[in-house]
C-alpha cells in the first residue's frame, strides 16, 4: 500500500544494495578483502621477499573471488539439489585417492587427473555441510535418532577416508562441518554429551591408531622443550617468534625468526607466527577481530536464512571457518597439537583459498537470494 | 513423502532452536578467541623479554677474534719468535655431510695422517655446532693449490689463513725462548677461558710460558647474525681485543749463538749475566730441540723420541739441571774463611796430596796427587788446592759454610723470570736430620768445602754467584725480559731490575782478596785458567771446577786418565768467571756434562762468549750500551724516574 510513495522518494542505491543485486554481500566481501590484503603483506615477508609467491597467491585470490561470485549467482535451492551428487562423487574420489593418489610428505592426499592435481578432501569441506544440511532439510527437527545415525554415517565415512590419508587436520575440519550442521539442526545436548563421552572412552583406542608422527606431535605439545631440535623445534621456534614480537611487533620485514629461517613452514602453516612477530599483539587483535566479524556476518546470514538447508549450510560454513582459524592459531601458539591446518585465507597454498571462497560464495547466495516472504 | 513430512514441521520451533544455538556458537567463538588472546598475552607481554632473548640467541653468534701473539726479540732486535702466516684446513661438520666420506675424498687432495683424523674427531666433539674445526695445520702451497682446484667438491671444508709461531733461532735458544703448543685438557681447566677465546695454543716453556700473560693479548669478538643453518649473514657488532705485547729480551742472540757453538758436541749449560743489572745475556742448554715442532703440533712418535732421548733435549739444564758445583765454590769458601775470621789471607796449609781429619785415617785427596806444598789463600784458589779447602772447611764447620753459601743463593732458585727453575741443594745439619734422619759427619763438611757431596747447584746459580762476587755483594735478581713494547702504540716499558739485598761484609777488603785470587786463576802463571786468561785483552776473574761423578776408591793412588773412563762416569767440567775484573760487565757460569776438567773444557767456552760480549758490538737495539742499574735506596723518596716508569 505504501510502496508507491516510498519508491519515489528512494535515495540513490547504496553500494551494499548495488552489490546485492549482483548477489555479492558487501560486508563479507570487504572483510575477506581485508584478510586478503593482510595475508599478501605477511606472505611477502614470510616467503623471504618472494614476489613470485605473492603473485601466485594473488592469482589464486582472483580465481577464488571469481569462483565466489559465480557460486553466489546460483540460488541455494540449486546447491541443495546437487549436494548428494557432489557428496557421492567426492567420496568416490577420496577412495580413488587412497587407491591411486600421489604421495607427498608421507601422506596420500593428491589426486592426479593428468590435467589437474587436487585434493578431494578439500572438496569434502564444502560437500559435507551441504550434504548434511540437505539431508536434514525437510525432516522433523530436532532430528530423530534414526536420522541422526544416518547423518553420523554420512559424516564419519569421509572423515575416516581423509584421516586414513593421513590428513588429520582436514579430517577434523570435515567432521566439524558435519557436526555443526547437526548441532544447528538441534542435535540434542544429551546425545552430544554422550557422543563426547564415547569419544573420550575411545581415546586410548584412537591413540593406538595414530601414526607415530601424530602421536609425537601431541606429546610435543605437552613439552616442546624436551626435544628442541626434533619435533618440538617447530613449536619452540614459533613461540620464540610470537613472544619476541611483543605488543607492537618488530615491524614488517623485521622478524628475525622467519627471515633467518629459524621458523619452519613460515609461509604456510606457521605464517601466523611471522605475523605475530612482525605486528605484535595489536596486529593479532586486528586480524582476530576481522575473523570474528566474518564469523558473525556468517551467523547473521544464517539467522536470516529462509529455509533449513540454507540456515544449516550458512551456520555450518561460518563455524567451520572459525574452527579453521582457532586450530591454526592454537597450534602455532602451542595450545593445540601440530595438525596441518593453514591459517584460512592467509597461509600460502591454492586449494584452500579457492575452497574457502567457494564456501563464502554459497553464504552470499544464501544472503542475496532471499525472497520477500513477509514485509 | 517429503510433502507429508513437511506438514509436521514445526518451523517456528526449529528457528528458535537454531537461534539459541547460533547464540551459543557465537559466545563459544568469543570464549575461544579470549583463550587465544590470553595465551598470546602470556607469550607476547608477560614472557616477551624471555622470548626476545631467545630470538637474539638464535640469530646472534659470537665469533672470537684471537689476539695476535706478541713477538719476542733479543736485545738487538733480532726476532726470536714471530708469527708466520700458515694455512689451516678447517671442516665444519654440520656442512660437510657424512664426515667419513668427506675425509676420504679430502685425503686424495691433502695428506692426512691417522693422527690428524683422530685429533680432529676429538676436537669435533668439543666444538659447538656450525664452527670450523681444524683438521690440519701448515698446508703447503701445493696442497692449498690442489684444494682450490677441487674446492667445489668440498662442502663445509675451508682453507683459512692463520698464524703459526716460528722460531728463527731454532735449537740455539729453544729452552730459553720456549714454544707454544696446543692447550691440553688440564690447562683448559685452569685457564681463564675468556682470555683464550679463539686460541688453541699457549706458551708451554721458556719465555713463551713465563710471559704468557703479556704475549697473549686480549681476544676480541665479532657478533655475527647467522641464519638457522649457521651461515653468517652480517656483522652486528665488533668488540675490540688487544694484541699481545712484544718482548725485548736481554738475551743477545750473537752471544747465545757463540755459546751454543762453543759447547760443541758436549751436553751442558751456559748462563751469562750482566752483573750490573741482572740481565741474562745468554742461556744455553744442550742438546736443544726444534721448538717449531711444538708450535706446528708435534706428532706422538717425535714427541716420544724427544722424551725418551737419553740426552734429554727437552730438559733445560741451565735452570733444571742440578750438579755438584765442585771447586767453583772455593772463592765463596775463601770469603767465608776471611769474613768469619778463621783464616787470614796469609795463612798457609801444607798440601801433600791428601788430607785426613784429626783422629781419622780416611784420606781426602787433593786433585793433585803429588800435592801442592805450602798454599796460602790466593794460591789455594788459583791452583784450586783441595787440601787447603778441606782444612778451611773443617775450621769453618758446616753451619758457617751453609750460611755463607746460602748468602750467595746456592741451593735456592734465583727467581729468574723463567719457568721451572730448580733450587738444587745446600746441605746443612738441619737438612740432614730432616731428610736423611742422620747426624752430620765432619767428613761431609770437607766434601761441601770443595763443592761435592750432597751439594748441588744449577748453572744459573753459578753464574749468579759469579755476578754477586763481581758486584762485591751487590747484584740483581736475574731477569731475561728487558722491556715490553705495546704492539700498537710502540710505547716501550723497561723492566726495572730488582736489586737483591746486598751481602754486607764486616771487612769489605775481603772482597778484594777473593777477587784478586780469582784474577790470579786466569792471569797468573800456575792459575788453573791461566791458559784462557793471560792473553785476554781484558782481565778475567775466574774459578775452574771439576765435579766428580763417580766415587774414587780410597786406595786409588793415581787418578785415572780421563780417556779411560766411560763417558757417563767422567767428571763434569765447570767454570765461573766475570770480566773485566775491575769493571765487571759479564758474569758466566759454564757446565759441560762429563766434559772432564773445567780448566781445559769449560774455561775456553766462557772465554769465547766473553770475547763476543766484551769485544763484539753488543748493544741494545736503540744503540745504547748496557749500563748498571740504579739501586734504589729504599729509604729515599721516589724520584722523578720512578714516576715515569710507574706511569708506563
Amino acid at each position: 500500500m505504501l510502496s508507491a510513495p516510498r519508491r519515489s522518494s528512494r535515495p540513490e542505491p547504496s553500494l551494499a544494495d548495488s552489490l546485492e543485486r549482483w548477489h555479492i554481500d558487501m560486508w563479507l566481501l570487504l572483510l575477506l578483502l581485508a584478510i586478503g590484503v593482510i595475508g599478501l603483506v605477511v606472505l611477502y615477508s614470510a616467503s623471504g621477499h618472494s614476489l613470485d609467491q605473492v603473485m601466485n597467491q594473488g592469482e589464486r585470490w582472483i580465481i577464488g573471488l571469481i569462483v565466489m561470485a559465480v557460486v553466489a549467482q546460483a540460488p541455494p535451492e540449486w546447491y541443495r539439489a546437487i549436494a548428494p551428487w557432489i557428496y557421492s562423487v567426492t567420496v568416490i574420489l577420496l577412495i580413488l585417492t587412497l587407491a591411486i593418489g600421489a604421495t607427498a610428505k608421507g601422506a596420500q592426499r593428491w589426486l592426479d587427473l593428468g590435467f589437474l592435481r587436487f585434493q578431494p578432501s578439500e572438496m569434502m569441506k564444502l560437500a559435507m555441510p551441504m550434504t548434511v544440511a540437505a539431508f536434514l532439510h525437510g525432516r522433523n527437527l530436532p532430528p530423530r535418532i534414526i536420522t541422526m545415525l544416518i547423518a553420523l554415517v554420512m559424516v564419519l565415512v569421509p572423515f575416516a577416508l581423509i584421516a586414513k590419508q593421513p590428513d588429520l587436520g582436514t579430517a577434523l575440519l570435515v567432521i566439524a562441518a558435519g557436526f555443526f550442521a547437526l548441532f544447528f539442526a538441534g542435535f540434542r545436548w544429551r546425545w552430544m554429551i554422550g557422543a563426547l563421552a564415547a569419544l573420550g572412552a575411545a581415546a586410548p583406542l584412537m591413540w593406538n591408531k595414530l601414526h607415530d608422527y601424530q602421536r609425537q606431535r601431541i606429546l610435543t605439545l605437552l613439552d616442546p622443550e624436551s626435544d628442541p631440535l626434533g619435533t618440538g623445534y617447530h613449536i619452540t621456534q614459533s613461540k620464540i617468534a610470537i613472544g619476541s614480537g611483543g605488543l607492537f611487533g618488530k615491524g614488517w620485514l623485521n622478524g628475525s625468526q622467519a627471515k633467518l629461517d629459524f621458523l619452519p613452514e613460515s609461509h604456510t602453516d606457521f605464517i601466523f607466527a611471522v605475523y605475530s612477530e612482525e605486528f605484535g599483539l595489536l596486529g593479532i587483535l586486528l586480524l582476530l577481530i576481522i575473523y570474528l566479524a566474518v564469523v558473525a556476518r556468517g551467523l547473521f546470514i544464517a539467522a536470516r536464512a529462509q529455509d533449513t538447508f540454507q540456515r544449516l549450510l550458512a551456520a555450518s560454513l561460518s563455524m567451520t571457518f572459525f574452527i579453521y582459524v582457532f586450530i591454526n592459531m592454537g597450534m602455532v601458539i602451542g595450545l593445540l597439537p601440530v595438525v596441518g591446518v593453514p591459517l584460512p585465507l592467509v597461509s600460502y597454498g591454492g586449494t584452500s583459498i579457492v575452497t574457502l571462497l567457494t564456501g563464502f560464495g554459497m553464504l552470499m547466495s544464501v544472503q542475496t537470494h532471499r525472497k520477500l516472504l513477509s514485509s | 513423502m517429503g510433502q507429508r513430512r513437511e506438514k509436521f514441521k514445526d518451523l517456528h520451533g526449529e528457528k528458535n532452536t537454531f537461534l539459541n544455538r547460533a547464540v551459543f556458537a557465537g559466545v563459544t567463538c568469543l570464549a575461544l578467541a579470549v583463550v587465544l588472546v590470553a595465551r598470546l598475552i602470556n607469550l607476547q607481554v608477560m614472557n616477551h623479554d624471555y622470548y626476545s632473548t631467545r630470538a637474539d640467541d638464535n640469530r646472534m653468534r659470537i665469533t672470537p677474534v684471537p689476539p695476535v701473539r706478541g713477538l719476542i726479540y733479543d736485545r738487538n732486535g733480532t726476532l726470536l719468535a714471530e708469527n708466520r702466516p700458515a694455512f689451516v684446513l678447517e671442516v665444519t661438520p654440520e656442512q660437510a655431510g657424512n664426515l667419513d666420506d668427506a675425509l676420504k675424498s679430502l685425503e686424495s687432495v691433502i695428506a692426512l695422517t691417522p693422527k690428524d683424523i683422530a685429533r680432529f674427531k676429538e676436537r669435533v666433539r668439543k666444538t659447538p655446532r656450525y664452527r670450523g674445526v681444524p683438521l690440519r695445520n701448515n698446508l703447503s702451497m701445493e696442497e692449498v693449490a690442489r684444494y682450490e682446484i677441487n674446492r667445489h667438491d668440498f662442502h663445509g671444508i675451508d682453507v683459512n689463513a692463520g698464524l703459526t709461531r716460528n722460531y728463527p733461532l731454532s735449537l740455539a735458544a729453544s729452552h730459553v725462548v720456549g714454544y707454544v703448543g696446543a692447550i691440553n685438557e688440564e690447562e683448559l681447566k685452569e685457564l681463564d677461558s675468556a682470555q683464550y677465546q679463539g686460541l688453541i695454543q699457549m706458551g708451554k716453556v721458556g719465555v713463551e710460558k713465563s710471559q704468557e700473560e703479556l704475549l697473549r693479548g686480549t681476544p676480541g669478538a665479532k657478533i655475527i647474525e647467522a641464519n638457522a643453518y649457521g651461515r653468517p649473514l652480517r656483522e652486528l657488532d665488533y668488540r675490540k681485543g688487544a694484541p699481545g705485547k712484544n718482548l725485548y729480551l736481554s738475551l743477545d742472540s750473537k752471544v747465545q749463538a757463540v755459546a751454543e757453538a762453543a759447547l760443541g758436541d758436549l751436553n751442558g749449560a751456559i748462563v751469562a749475566i750482566d752483573p750490573r743489572n741482572g740481565e741474562v745475556i745468554a742461556m744455553v742448554s744442550k742438546p736443544g730441540f726444534d721448538p717449531q715442532l711444538f708450535s706446528e703440533g708435534v706428532d706422538a712418535v717425535t714427541y716420544k723420541a724427544l722424551n725418551t732421548d737419553p740426552n734429554r733435549p727437552l730438559f733445560n739444564r741451565a735452570l733444571q739441571g742440578t750438579y755438584p758445583p765442585g771447586s767453583t765454590v772455593k772463592p765463596a769458601m775463601a770469603l767465608a774463611g776471611l769474613e768469619f775470621n778463621v783464616v787470614a789471607p796469609e795463612h798457609k796449609e801444607f798440601c801433600k796430596g791428601e788430607y785426613m781429619l784429626p783422629g781419622s785415617s780416611r784420606k781426602y785427596r787433593c786433585w793433585k796427587r803429588a800435592g801442592h806444598g805450602w798454599m796460602d789463600m790466593t794460591q789455594g784458589v788459583m791452583k784450586s788446592c783441595d787440601v787447603y779447602f778441606y782444612a778451611l772447611a773443617n775450621t769453618l764447620g758446616v753451619d758457617r759454610i751453609y750460611e755463607a753459601m746460602s748468602g750467595f743463593g746456592l741451593g735456592k732458585p734465583t727467581g729468574v723470570d723463567l719457568p721451572l727453575e730448580k733450587g738444587g741443594l745446600m746441605p746443612s745439619r738441619e737438612w740432614k736430620r730432616r731428610a736423611r734422619k742422620e747426624n752430620w759427619y765432619p767428613g761431609e763438611t770437607l766434601n761441601i768445602g770443595i763443592g761435592q757431596g750432597y751439594m748441588t747447584t744449577t748453572p744459573m746459580q753459578l753464574a749468579q754467584m759469579a755476578a754477586r762476587i763481581a758486584m762485591r755483594g751487590g747484584g740483581f735478581k736475574p731477569h731475561i725480559v728487558h722491556s715490553t713494547e705495546d704492539a700498537l702504540t710502540k710505547v716501550v716499558t723497561l723492566v726495572k731490575p730488582e736489586a737483591l739485598p746486598p751481602i754486607v761484609l764486616q771487612n769489605p777488603k775481603n772482597w778484594d782478596a777473593v777477587i784478586s785470587a780469582m784474577e790470579g786463576v786466569a792471569q797468573l802463571q800456575g792459575g788453573t785458567a791461566y791458559k784462557i786468561g793471560h792473553d785476554a785483552p781484558y782481565r778475567i776473574a775466574a774459578k775452574t771446577g771439576t765435579a766428580q761423578v763417580a766415587g774414587m776408591a780410597q786406595n786409588e793412588a793415581k787418578a785415572r786418565a780421563m780417556e779411560t773412563i766411560p763417558v757417563h762416569l767422567r767428571d763434569h767440567a765447570l767454570f765461573i768467571a766475570f770480566a773485566p775484573a775491575d769493571d765487571p760487565k759479564i758474569a758466566v757460569g759454564v757446565l759441560a756434562e762429563h766434559g772432564g776438567h773445567g780448566a781445559s773444557v769449560a774455561a775456553p767456552i766462557a772465554r769465547k762468549l766473553m770475547d763476543m760480549y766484551l769485544l763484539g758490538e753488543v748493544r741494545y737495539r736503540d744503540g745504547t750500551e748496557p749500563v748498571a742499574a740504579v739501586v734504589a735506596d729504599p729509604n729515599a723518596a721516589p724520584t722523578e724516574d720512578d714516576d715515569i716508569n710507574d706511569a708506563r
